[in-house]
């Protein structure tokens, strides 16, 4: 299998401090990657040096095939990205965010033009195309919000807490966009504090304090550490105790 | 360089969506100017004073008539007692009164050491000392046409004459103040607010995350702002000129690129205050703080260096507004060419220099 995403003892220190302590994956082309982690794990310094923001202190990391050193201009053209904040422009219309991130993008006109019609056919936005974004609801932006880091078809798309602050079944269709872009062979980096989206992940990885405590598929780290729920095995790593 | 054309497009796509904003950005030069060039003014013309005339002679009245006809002074009343000078100033219309004593005639004939009082209202202390000052130079005049042959020989003819601005219009000071407020202004909190903006909203993660350089970035937020100030620099000087009837005797395309310089000083002082925040609300606090009040009581566009404290005057020197306001006068209205103002030329172009390397040695310790 294609690896999209490789990390080798990757590791990032501020002055004394290791935020990010020789963590080793490799994520699949086309698979659903959870990054869980308490705040301040880790995690975020982890995906800015994948993301190529952020110069890793020693380690090896390869995204779509390029160097985190070397190759940081690459790689940001080649991976989606999307944050918490949805990071729409709320001023512009939905047409113009379209054509605004093809066009920071490098794609051409009529690529553009074919992308904001395809994608507002498919999340049926036609009618509002021409409005704020700001007037949207929530899910709407999401769904709108990940369709445009997937506008320049890349391999591999960094999600950070993509569904925070969306309600149950808004965040359950949002996962049904993410399940048809990885059937498409796309790879899916996300993070995320809701356990019950760690469950709906092919491979999920579990930080503490810097270092990867666990990697594996939701059922297996369930079995492995008895419990019933992925949010048991998160309070058993992440914070030392068990809710059993 | 498409990438960088779609920044700037989005970019103009907020400015013109934000109608405030646009508001503020042409309609403060036009209010400004207007105000400034037409309210703020230090002319005297028309001030309502009364006349105290106890002696009704020729002199008196030869008099009155030469400071009514001057054109600085219009009569509102006449009084007929002392009592009634207190009582004139306290309805607050009049601005000075003139008293004639009652054998001003036969003391002016006989001795040649008539007196006259003038009283002016001092609660406004710059409109009394003018006053007075017209009213005596007034005064003098009649009384030297009096007795061209008897004035003494040994007497010295002051003549002065203001160059320049002969008219003393207060227009040629305030024009290119406002025009060094409204640059700064617009372009530094504009700037600063717009990029604190991307960071509040949580999309500079996402453009930082884009293939767009950091010098994309910033260059395409600095872009809209450089044109729209330019044009906004030139609005003033045509309304300076046109309105306010500034003389233009310099080089009009000097002047442009001096403007120029200004504002790209202006845009990176801009800069410089969004690398220290990640609010728009600081930025744009800083922005008035830093900024405005220096301007406005720094820069010699409303108080006069020279009548600062000498620690004030010293502070005076980093404003960027007081050369940049030396070069607009030296143009416009002494009409210099760049060989006089070749110091205040480097000091902005250095100031410049100065704020873009300290946002880029502050840009490499943390990403925008």
């Amino acid at each position: 299998m294609e690896k999209v995403v490789i990390a080798d003892k990757l590791t990032k220190k501020f002055g004394n401090f290791i935020a990010t302590n020789e963590i080793t994956f490799a994520v699949d082309k086309g698979e659903i990657f959870g990054f869980l982690g308490a705040n301040g794990a880790g995690k975020t310094t982890a995906m800015r040096m994948l993301c190529g923001l952020l110069k890793p202190s020693s380690g090896d990391a390869k995204v779509a095939g390029f160097d985190v050193y070397t190759q940081t201009e690459k790689i940001k053209e080649r991976i989606g990205y999307m944050s918490q904040k949805f990071s729409l422009y709320e001023d512009l219309t939905v047409r113009e965010n379209i054509k605004f991130y093809g066009g920071i993008y490098g794609l051409r006109l009529p690529a553009i033009k074919s992308k904001t019609e395809y994608i507002l056919e498919k999340l049926s936005l036609g009618e509002v195309a021409d409005t704020l974004v700001a007037s949207l609801p929530l899910g709407w932006k999401q769904r709108l919000a990940f369709s445009i880091a997937m506008l320049h078809e890349p391999p591999v798309v960094f999600l950070d807490e993509p569904t925070g602050g969306v309600d149950p079944i808004t965040r359950r269709q949002f996962w049904d966009m993410l399940y048809e872009a990885a059937s498409n062979g796309t790879t899916i980096f996300i993070t995320t504090h809701y356990m019950d989206e760690a469950e709906y992940c092919n491979r999920v990885s579990i930080m503490v304090d810097g270092r990867i405590q666990a990697l594996d598929t939701p059922r297996r780290l369930r079995e492995q550490y008895g419990v019933e729920s992925m949010d048991g095995v998160f309070q058993i790593l992440a914070r030392g105790t068990s809710t059993k | 360089m498409k990438r960088f054309f779609s920044f700037v497009h989005k970019e103009f796509l907020h400015i013109f969506r934000d109608k405030r904003t646009l508001l503020i950005l042409f309609g403060l030069p036009f209010v400004q100017v207007l105000l400034f060039g037409f309210a703020l003014t230090n002319e005297i013309s028309y001030a309502k004073i009364a006349i105290l005339d106890n002696d009704k002679g020729m002199h008196s009245r030869k008099i009155t008539h030469r400071l009514l006809s001057s054109g600085y002074f219009r009569l509102e009343e006449n009084l007929t007692t002392y009592a009634d000078i207190e009582k004139a100033f306290r309805k607050g219309k009049i601005k000075m009164v003139v008293v004639f004593p009652q054998d001003f005639d036969s003391e002016y004939e006989r001795s040649k050491g008539a007196h006259i009082q003038l009283l002016a209202d001092a609660s406004e202390q710059n409109t009394a000392i003018s006053l007075v000052n017209y009213a005596s130079a007034i005064i003098g005049d009649y009384s030297a046409a009096q007795n061209p042959v008897a004035s003494s020989p040994m007497m010295i003819d002051v003549r002065s004459r203001m160059v320049f601005n002969p008219e003393l219009k207060g227009a040629f000071v305030f024009v290119p103040g406002v025009m060094a407020m409204v640059l700064l202004l617009v372009s530094a909190m504009m700037t600063s607010v717009t990029i604190a903006r991307e960071k509040e909203m949580g999309t500079m993660e996402v453009l930082s995350v884009s293939p767009l350089t950091q010098s994309q970035i910033i260059f395409g937020k600095v872009l809209p702002y450089l044109l729209l100030s330019f044009i906004n620099g030139c609005l003033i000087i045509a309304l300076g000129v046109w309105v306010l009837d500034m003389p233009m005797n310099g080089n009009l395309l000097l002047l442009l690129t001096e403007t120029l310089l200004f504002i790209f000083l202006s845009l990176s002082i801009g800069i410089f205050i969004s690398t220290l925040t990640d609010s728009q609300l600081v930025a744009m606090f800083a922005s008035l703080v830093i900024l405005l009040m220096p301007t406005i009581f720094l820069s010699g566009f409303i108080f006069p260096i020279e009548s600062m404290p000498k620690p004030l005057q010293v502070v005076s020197n980093i404003i960027p507004a007081k050369y940049f306001i030396a070069i607009v006068k030296g143009i416009m209205i002494k009409g210099v060419g760049i060989g006089y103002l070749l110091k205040e030329t480097l000091i902005l172009l250095a100031m410049a220099g100065l704020f873009i390397f300290m946002s880029l040695r502050k840009l490499k310790t943390r990403s925008l």
